[in-house]
């Protein structure tokens, strides 16, 4: 389902005052966070495994030209059929006609964001096809007609009262408690007989090699292997940035992703597979490879780096802007520092012009990075970006003007010392027993919840000019 | 991104105050003048110097702030070492200006840059690191918490320096900060832009110095402090907040001052 854009602070103060979104996310993260530390500080050489995931991503997206036509060739060796998509809309066609090709108005999902990306379900919806989620939070967000809002645990902003009453509403089951197992259980029968008719499933991968062909699911739950082996076709639709060149960089990638993404040592399920097996699994493979703007991404030289990320969403859970405000502010299927650099660059810096400012610069997402985004750097980039390309087009808005107005005045040391005196002098007005309660304009919002200290009779420079 | 230090302790040191120090935080820079002279070195403050360019550079203007990149690295080209009380300024010299330069494509200064940086020193690190010291005479008799800042603990990887100076004060009782390395929420234009989740990470900071049971909090950039200061004044908590250098200033004989609010012309 997508989402309806908004401004940043516009749409975070919304989230900001659901109390029991703060409070399921807080809980969320921090327990999270301590997993994902607890399971890196026990590798000696965790470092060394960031550098080589840096690498080996800066590798495939520098070359990717040719890594993907490599991977063309292998996957069809194999028997698979790969597809290009330019778009959400060539995608969901090649679905749409598989789906037709296998006469079913069904089909059954792994968990996957490139889907969400290109609102998968809705284009299937309106050709009269129907996808069924089979990851269990996916599955929640769906029975809700709700939104994901991180990247690996999409219905993180719900607790589990609230499933309990979504199952007993949209499944139909009236004896329910909220214990875990049982909720995963109603949902597990629901899901098995769907497992054993739907002939066609739709997933994403977290990795396509070059090398072999090899595409790969990590997952948690079991849905995935399920959608991966049991249905007559699978289509795979995979973001052209999610190559790796060769099948041992996954000896890299499947430490880093699962300790960075749920803090496990290993995931529950990898499922890889190559092209068709004949007798075993899936007799139709197709791997629809989806441009969507990522080659626009490509054309940024610092931007780009972006394209690294491994959706582990390990930015997202030590993020104190994601904390508070959760993953709907960013009205994005990636929501959280990744989110704020890559929505802008896929979509175009003006339709999501605010969310390189959704951060503090606070650095915390790229300490955790497993392949050294450097996401706080990126923010910074695309901001001026914005500046340049988006806002000071036209007829330049009020901040463009005064903040090169106030550079103006900062390079140089005489209109610096005179704006000082005419601060000092222009504030009287605002300053009350020693503080400043309120500033007018857009500085307004500071001293909503903050004093503001008000200039001080004597700069430093001028006490050391007294002093000499 | 770590300052190299010189081969021999300088006798000189040059004062980078940072634009915000200098119009707001007069008393800090004070701070940093007596401690360094206390250590006998002998301060000088370029008077040309003005902002370092991070508001702009950060917010978005970064060809705005090349010259304020251009005029750093030519008033301080001929010191032996830069010492400033703003761990984000500092890191703003160690972490963008090379970048800044490129931007400009502007070989010249990025060369300048390469030799003007690795000789600015944030001051905790610069007393530390350089000057071998964390003991530099100073009587605080009160209770503190220590509030690493975001661009001083992952930019500019402080470590302990800071610590270490706070546990050899005399009198100082040392408290521990909850979730100290989680941002206070400042991060400079992101206060006023995105005003509402700056407010609610600035809740939590405060709530976290409020339980610490400190009199005081501190840390090395009064920007950070402006911004939980001033939350915790607007909720007349009576918690101060004060900048590193003001706690290592104060002796037994010159106490630091009462922080009453100073009420301009």
């Amino acid at each position: 389902m997508s989402f309806e854009p908004a401004p940043f602070p516009v749409a975070a103060r919304r989230e900001l005052a659901d109390s029991q979104l703060r409070a399921n996310l807080r809980r969320a993260t921090t327990t999270i966070r301590a997993k994902r530390a607890a399971v890196v500080s026990e590798l000696p050489d965790w470092e060394e495994l960031r550098e080589a995931g840096r690498r080996i991503k800066y590798d495939a997206i520098r070359h990717l030209d040719k890594h993907l036509e490599r991977l063309e060739e292998s996957v069809t060796a194999a028997g698979g059929k790969v597809h290009w998509a330019r778009d959400g809309a060539e995608a969901i066609e090649i679905v749409a006609r598989v789906a037709r090709e296998h006469s079913t108005d069904e089909v059954i999902k792994v968990k996957s964001l490139a889907t969400d990306e290109i609102d998968l379900n809705e284009g299937l919806a309106e050709r009269g096809i129907h996808a069924i989620e089979t990851d269990l939070a996916e599955l929640i967000i769906q029975l809700a007609g709700d939104q994901s809002s991180h990247i690996l645990v999409p219905a993180i902003h719900r607790n589990r009262a609230e499933i309990r009453e979504l199952f007993r509403r949209e499944l139909g089951i009236a004896e329910l408690t909220d214990d875990p197992h049982e909720l995963a259980e109603a949902a597990r029968k629901y899901l098995r007989s769907k497992f054993l008719s739907v002939p066609v499933a739709v997933s994403g991968a977290n990795f396509a090699v070059a090398e072999t062909g090899a595409v790969g699911v990590v997952e948690s739950e079991g849905n995935g292997r399920m959608c991966v082996t049991l249905p007559r076709a699978l289509v795979s639709i995979v973001g052209i940035e999610k190559i790796l060149p060769r099948f041992r960089d996954l000896e890299v990638m499947l430490q880093l992703l699962p300790r960075s993404a749920t803090g496990e040592r290993m995931n529950p399920y990898t499922s890889i597979w190559t092209g068709v097996t004949p007798g075993d699994g899936p007799q139709e493979f197709h791997l629809v490879l989806l441009d969507n703007g990522r080659t626009n991404v490509l054309a940024d030289p610092i931007g780009r780096d972006a394209l690294h990320c491994i959706r582990c969403s390990a930015c997202l859970n030590v993020c104190p802007v994601y904390e508070r405000t959760g993953g709907h502010a960013y009205r994005s299927i990636y929501p959280g520092p990744i989110g704020a650099i890559l929505t802008p660059q896929l979509r175009g810096l003006e339709q999501a012009p605010t969310l390189p400012w959704a951060s503090s610069l606070c650095g915390a997402c790229y300490e955790v990075c497993p392949v050294k985004i450097d996401i706080p750097k990126l923010l910074v980039h695309l901001r001026g970006r914005v500046v340049r390309e988006v806002e000071g087009k036209g007829r330049p808005d009020p901040e463009v003007v005064a903040m090169r107005a106030f550079a103006r005045i900062l390079v140089s040391p005489r209109r610096y010392r005179v704006a000082q005196r005419a601060g000092r002098i222009g504030q009287w007005p605002l300053a009350r027993r020693g503080m400043i309660r309120k500033l007018p304009g857009p500085l307004a919002g500071w001293t909503a919840v903050r004093d503001m200290k008000p200039i001080p009779r004597q700069t430093f420079r001028e006490w050391w000019e007294e002093r000499r | 991104m770590s300052t190299a230090a010189p081969v021999s302790k300088p006798r000189r040191v040059a004062l980078f105050i940072a634009c915000f120090n200098d119009t707001l935080f007069p008393e800090t820079g004070r701070a940093v003048v007596t401690v360094l002279e206390r250590l006998g070195l002998e301060v000088d403050f370029p008077a040309e110097q003005t902002c370092c360019g991070q508001m702009h550079a950060n917010s978005g203007y970064q060809l705005e702030a090349v010259p304020l990149v251009r005029r750093f690295v030519d008033v301080f080209a001929d010191v032996e070492a830069i010492v400033t009380p703003s761990g984000s300024c500092a890191a703003m010299v160690h972490d963008q200006y090379r970048r800044l330069a490129e931007l400009a494509g502007d070989p010249g200064l990025a060369r300048a840059v390469d030799e003007v940086a690795p000789r600015v020193h944030e001051f905790s690190r610069f007393l530390v690191d350089v000057m071998e010291t964390t003991d530099v005479g100073a009587y605080y008799p009160h209770r503190v918490a220590y509030h690493p800042t975001c661009h001083s603990l992952r930019l500019l990887r402080v470590g302990e320096a800071p610590l270490r100076l706070l546990r050899s004060v005399r009198g100082l009782e040392l408290v521990e900060l909850e979730a100290a390395n989680e941002c206070c929420g400042f991060g400079g234009t992101f206060a006023v832009k995105n005003a509402d989740t700056s407010a609610a990470m600035l809740t939590d900071k405060l709530r976290r110095v409020l339980d610490s049971g400190a009199e005081a909090v501190t840390a090395l950039d009064n920007s950070c402090l402006l911004h939980i200061g001033g939350g915790l004044a607007r909720l007349q908590t009576g918690v101060r907040a004060v900048h590193l250098a003001e706690i290592l200033a104060s002796t037994e004989d010159e106490p630091a001052p009462a922080p009453a609010g100073e009420v301009s012309a």
